[in-house]
């Protein structure tokens, strides 16, 4: 539905975007993650044809972007960072305005425009003008907008920035909703979204794409050892030296330490559980077993890890580095 | 025809701002009491020239000529000063609000929603005018003014203003601050109208550059009832000109980011 190919944009001598290339399937929903300033908002610009790429191509729904614009915009859907009301339009006049320009025919423009208002539930506000909204109606409004013409693409760029966590919450269950129907690109910088909406997520730092997966192929990916948190009560021995003889540890190191309750984190490898052996040796040995549980890298620490790999190549490597994480060819995208 | 549909979609959704602002009111006020000024200083000339001419034998008193022409010619200095306000905030806005993405998004060429914006304009301008319409309606009722040349004289005026307008577009789309937009545009509206103030020291060719460059010396034509192709000519083709501009100012701006 979207190809993304070898796009570069430079102003000037600033690279915002460094070859990238990605693909989203028909019915998807691609997150595009990374902090401020990682050239998501300019990859978006391009794909809806806002501004040319420098060099590379974008193709949307079969329609180059730049050589067939036009076509490629009837079928996109845009909600920019800051969602592009006019002021003095009541947000009925708005959307009608939109829906001129964006091609619906007029016979379908009063049901598209009910119907819009109602899905993205601001059909209480429709006599208010824009100028006055909430900053949680104002992105609802942009929504709409971006709603209208009924594209195949919706891009949004961070459709849930500004908005409450009871908003948040109910934007993302109305872009869920439009998965399948709807082929989406959402950029965003909160990970928690990421991993509830999308199905697949870019992440992209200083303009280049770094990662291409599954919130959980990433999660999974990244932990190259199974690390689990062990809390025992030792009875004043150490039981260190004990949990290293274990087979599969390949490392046990102390994390924190209380009367009565000392806290280990023990690294094994790969694709190996070995919980029922620790829980055996502790039992075995007589001391008190308080806690084993599992630590999984969140996606803020993936994300944290992946961004900081990239741009601090020529720091001090990290003491035990983890698997390193290639970026996807586009080939290893399909 | 759906071109034509893009178009009357953006020309309509500026009128509509202008109208649903208070600019809209502010500029047609203002320029309905500098216009009903010089229209009545002007008659009173008129009538206290005529009736002196009335004592002395086979006078002529042509309204046309000694009245209309001379509120015609002080329309177009006001409207000079005026059309800054109209077309300072069209591109400049949408600029700084961020409209814009919309516009440049949606499936619309550049030079549909530069026309559109075009036509917009001439909307509210063409509304000023019609104030002063009902001023030349008074000449009718109680007088015997020409009216060719009265329809003459505002062609000019509509011409004269298109010139106005499509520059201020150009200006317009280089900025983002529609105060600069505004006083910039005044400024070169100035500048087009005096460029021929020093063509009497210049050389023959270089006067007739200038004084061909002035944009209020082609009016003076319009305003006597006469319409030369040499002007409509000039007008269509700064028109033109103007919005060909504007469309490669938003299309630089669009690979500049």
């Amino acid at each position: 539905m979207i190809e993304v190919e070898h796009i570069t944009k430079r102003y000037g001598r600033v690279t915002a975007v460094d070859d990238v290339s990605f693909r989203v399937e028909r019915g998807e929903i691609l997150g595009f993650l990374g902090p401020n300033g990682a050239g998501k908002t300019t990859t978006m610009r391009i794909l809806t044809g806002y501004m040319p790429p420098t060099d590379g191509r974008a193709t949307v729904a079969g329609f180059d972007v730049f050589t067939n614009p036009v076509e490629a915009k009837r079928r996109t859907g845009y909600l920019p960072e800051t969602p592009p009301l006019y002021p003095d339009m009541t947000v009925r006049e708005y959307l009608d305005f939109v829906a001129r320009i964006k091609g619906v025919p007029p016979k379908e423009q009063k049901d598209r425009v009910t119907a819009v208002m109602k899905r993205t539930r601001i059909d209480d506000v429709t006599d208010k003008h824009c100028a006055k909204l909430s900053k949680g109606y104002r992105q609802r409004v942009g929504l709409a907008q971006a709603l209208i013409h009924n594209p195949e693409v919706l891009i949004l760029d961070e459709p849930t920035a500004g908005l409450d966590p009871k908003q948040i919450i109910e934007t993302r269950d109305l872009i869920r909703g439009l998965a399948g129907d709807h082929t989406i690109v959402l950029s965003t910088h909160i990970l928690p979204e990421v991993a509830q909406t999308c199905q697949r997520v870019v992440i992209i730092n200083k303009g280049r794409v770094v990662a291409v997966d599954t919130p959980e192929g990433l999660t999974a990916r990244l932990q190259g050892a199974e690390t689990l948190y062990v809390q025992i009560d030792a009875m004043g021995a150490q039981p260190a030296p004990v949990l290293e003889k274990i087979a599969g540890v390949t490392r046990v190191a102390a994390s924190d330490h209380r009367a009565g309750a000392d806290g280990f984190e023990v690294e094994s490898a790969r694709g190996r559980d070995i919980r029922r052996e620790i829980a055996r040796t502790v039992v075995n040995n007589g001391w008190g077993l308080l806690e084993l549980r599992p630590m999984r890298m969140s996606l803020e620490e993936i994300f944290l890890q992946v961004t900081t790999e990239e741009s601090a190549p020529q720091a001090a490597p990290p003491p035990e580095p983890a698997a390193p994480l290639q970026p996807e060819t586009p080939e290893g995208v399909q | 025809m759906n071109s034509v549909r893009n178009v009357l979609a953006i020309a309509g959704k500026e009128l509509r701002s202008y109208f649903a602002s208070p600019i809209a009111y502010v500029i047609i006020g203002l320029f309905a009491l500098l216009f009903s000024r010089f229209f009545y200083a002007y008659l009173m000339v008129f009538v206290q020239r005529s009736s002196g001419m009335m004592g002395m034998q086979g006078g002529t008193n042509n309204i046309n000529q000694e009245m209309i022409r001379y509120v015609l010619m002080n329309s177009a200095v006001i409207i000079l000063f005026v059309m800054p306000m109209i077309t300072m905030r069209t591109y400049a806005e949408e600029k700084r609000s961020g409209t814009i993405e919309l516009l440049l998004t949606s499936p619309l060429t550049d030079l549909e929603i530069i026309i559109g914006k075009f036509v917009g304009a001439m909307g509210l301008y063409c509304a000023m005018l019609s104030v002063t319409v009902l001023y030349m309606a008074i000449l009718f009722i109680y007088g015997n003014p020409e009216w060719r040349p009265v329809v003459a004289g505002y062609l000019g005026l509509l011409l004269l203003g298109g010139c106005f307008i499509s520059v201020g577009l150009l200006i317009s789309s280089l900025t983002k601050n529609q105060i600069v937009a505004g006083v910039i545009t005044f400024a070169v509206f100035l500048m087009l109208w005096i460029i021929n103030w020093s063509a009497d020291q210049a050389g023959p060719t270089m006067r007739a550059v200038l004084n061909h460059l002035s944009i209020i010396d082609h009016f003076d034509d319009f305003s006597r009832g006469i319409i030369d192709t040499k002007h409509v000519v000039y007008y269509l083709s700064f028109i033109t000109f103007g919005l060909f501009l504007t469309a490669k100012s938003v299309d630089s701006e669009r690979w500049r980011g």
